[in-house]
C-alpha cells in the first residue's frame, strides 16, 4: 500500500464522472421513469439481503408467538369463537342481502359488481427512508401481484402497489406525499380527493369549498372512480374541518381508518377478469332489448 | 478489491446496509444512524487505495434500490460526502477519535441534507428536525465503530 503514489484518476475527476452518473439516474428514473422493468429486476436482485435483514425481526415474532402461556390461548380461541359467531351471523345477512341487491341491480339493468379476488400477505419491512412512505411485502410477480394493485388492511384503504418484484413488491401508502386517492363521504356522497402530506396520520383534502358539507368524524369512502381502488372500503376518517373565510377553500384533514403505523397482515384485492364481468352485462342487455 | 482479504470489506458493507433496512420501532427508527455512510468512511481513512468514490456510489445506488427512492439520490448524496473524506484522508487520519467522530457528525448532517434537497427538488417534502437525529447517533457510534473495524482490519490482516 502506497497511496503516495497512487496511480490512477484523481477523486474530483471520480466525483465529477459518478455526479454525472446520479443527475442521469435522477433525470431517468423521476422524470422520465424508464426504470420501471431495470427496477423489477434490481428489486429482486436485492430480496436476499431484504429477507435477511428481516430475519431478527422474524426470529422476535416467532419467540413471541411461541413463548404463550395456555390461558392466553384458551382466552384467544374463545374470544374467536365468539367473532366467528358474529360474522357468521352477519354473513348469513350479508348473502341475502347481496342476492336482492343484484336482483335490484339487474331490473335496473345495471352491472352486477363482481366478485373480487383477494390474496394473503406479510408484512416485510418497512422503509426507512423518512420521505417516502412505503413497505414492502412477501408477495411478488410469482403469485400474480401486478403494479397498482390496491392493498388493505383489516380496518381500511392501505395504498397500492409501486414495484413488483418476482418474490416481493413495494406498496405505496396513502400518507405519502406522492400520493392521493378519490373518495367520498359516506354520509352524503360528496366527492373528495384525499392526498398523503407526509405524515402518517393525515391525509389533505385540497380545493373543497366553504359550502360542503363535511363535518368532524364523517367517514371518508374509495369511491371507485379512477379506476384503481375498488368502490365503498374505507379510507379515512375527517378529523379537522377549518372554515377560514378569508382562504379560498376550507382546511380539511382526515386520518387512515388503516393503521399503517402497525401493519403486519395485508389484503391484495385483485380485479376480476373483464370477461366475467361484462358477460353478465351483455346478456343482461340483449334481455332487456327482447322484452 | 476482492484480492488480499477484500473480501470482508464488502461484507462489513453488506452488513451495514442490512442494517440500514432492519425493522425497527417508529421511535427508535428516526435516530437509525448511516450505518454504510460509517463503515464507508472507516475503510476510505484506513484503505483508500481499495475503497473509494466509486464504492461509496455503488453502496448508495444499492441504498437507492433498497429503500425504493429515486435512483441516484442517496448515491449522489453517499459519493459527495466520501469524496470529502478521499481528499482529506490523511488530515483526518491525525486527530483523535473524538474530533473524527465530530468530523462524521458533519459528513453525517452534509449527507442528509443533501438527500433532503435532491427529494426537495423532486417532490415536495418539508423539512422536520428528527431528519437530523441521525447525526447524533452517528457521532456517539463513530469511535465504537473505530474500534471494532480496525480490530475486524488488524485480525483478517487486510492491507
Amino acid at each position: 500500500m502506497n497511496p503516495i503514489f497512487n496511480q490512477g484518476t484523481s477523486p474530483a475527476h471520480r466525483l465529477i464522472l459518478v455526479l454525472c452518473c446520479s443527475v442521469a439516474l435522477i433525470f431517468f428514473d423521476h422524470k422520465m421513469a424508464s426504470f420501471e422493468t431495470a427496477r423489477g429486476y434490481l428489486q429482486s436482485l436485492v430480496s436476499p439481503l431484504q429477507y435477511m435483514a428481516n430475519a431478527p425481526k422474524q426470529m422476535m415474532t416467532w419467540a413471541s408467538e411461541n413463548i404463550v402461556i395456555r390461558q392466553q390461548l384458551m382466552e384467544e380461541n374463545q374470544n374467536f369463537r365468539e367473532s366467528e359467531l358474529f360474522f357468521h351471523e352477519q354473513m348469513m345477512q350479508l348473502s341475502i342481502v347481496r342476492q336482492e341487491n343484484e336482483r335490484l341491480r339487474s331490473l335496473l339493468s345495471s352491472p352486477v359488481r363482481g366478485e373480487i379476488k383477494k390474496m394473503f400477505a406479510e408484512i416485510l419491512s418497512v422503509d426507512s427512508d423518512p420521505y417516502s412512505h412505503q413497505v414492502l411485502i412477501n408477495r411478488g410477480a410469482n403469485d400474480g401481484v401486478y403494479e397498482g394493485q390496491p392493498v388493505l388492511d383489516e380496518k381500511g384503504i392501505v395504498g397500492q402497489i409501486l414495484h413488483v418484484g418476482v418474490s416481493s413488491s413495494r406498496v405505496i401508502l396513502i400518507s405519502d406525499i406522492s400520493h392521493a386517492i378519490p373518495v367520498r363521504v359516506q354520509r352524503n356522497g360528496l366527492r373528495l380527493i384525499a392526498s398523503g402530506s407526509g405524515q402518517i396520520d393525515r391525509l389533505i383534502h385540497n380545493f373543497v369549498p366553504h359550502s360542503w358539507d363535511v363535518k368532524e368524524g364523517d367517514l371518508l369512502v374509495t369511491s371507485g372512480l379512477g379506476g384503481k381502488y375498488p368502490e365503498g372500503y374505507p379510507v379515512s376518517r375527517v378529523v379537522l374541518v377549518r372554515a377560514d373565510e378569508s382562504r379560498e377553500f376550507a382546511t380539511i384533514y382526515s386520518e387512515p381508518v388503516a393503521q399503517i403505523d402497525r401493519l403486519r397482515y395485508m389484503l391484495l384485492l385483485s380485479k376480476d377478469e373483464p370477461a366475467k364481468s361484462t358477460s353478465p352485462l351483455t346478456t343482461k342487455k340483449k334481455s332487456v332489448g327482447k322484452s | 478489491m476482492f484480492s488480499n482479504n477484500g473480501f470482508i470489506i464488502l461484507l462489513t458493507l453488506l452488513i451495514a446496509l442490512m442494517a440500514s433496512i432492519t425493522p425497527m420501532p417508529l421511535s427508535v427508527d428516526a435516530f437509525r444512524p448511516d450505518w454504510v455512510l460509517i463503515v464507508l468512511v472507516y475503510w476510505c481513512l484506513a484503505l483508500p487505495n481499495k475503497v473509494n468514490i466509486f464504492t461509496a456510489w455503488v453502496m448508495g445506488f444499492i441504498l437507492d434500490v433498497l429503500l425504493g427512492s429515486v435512483l441516484g439520490v442517496h448515491a449522489c448524496a453517499m459519493a459527495l460526502s466520501v469524496y470529502i473524506v478521499v481528499v482529506n484522508f490523511q488530515k483526518i487520519r491525525n486527530f483523535s477519535v473524538w474530533q473524527q467522530a465530530l468530523i462524521i457528525g458533519v459528513l453525517s448532517a452534509q449527507y442528509h441534507l443533501v438527500v433532503f434537497w435532491l427529494q426537495r427538488f423532486l417532490s415536495d417534502v418539508v423539512f422536520l428536525p428528527n431528519y437530523l437525529y441521525p447525526v447524533i447517533t452517528a457521532i456517539v457510534l463513530w469511535p465504537w465503530m473505530f474500534l471494532l473495524l480496525r480490530r475486524v482490519r488488524r485480525h483478517f490482516r487486510i492491507e
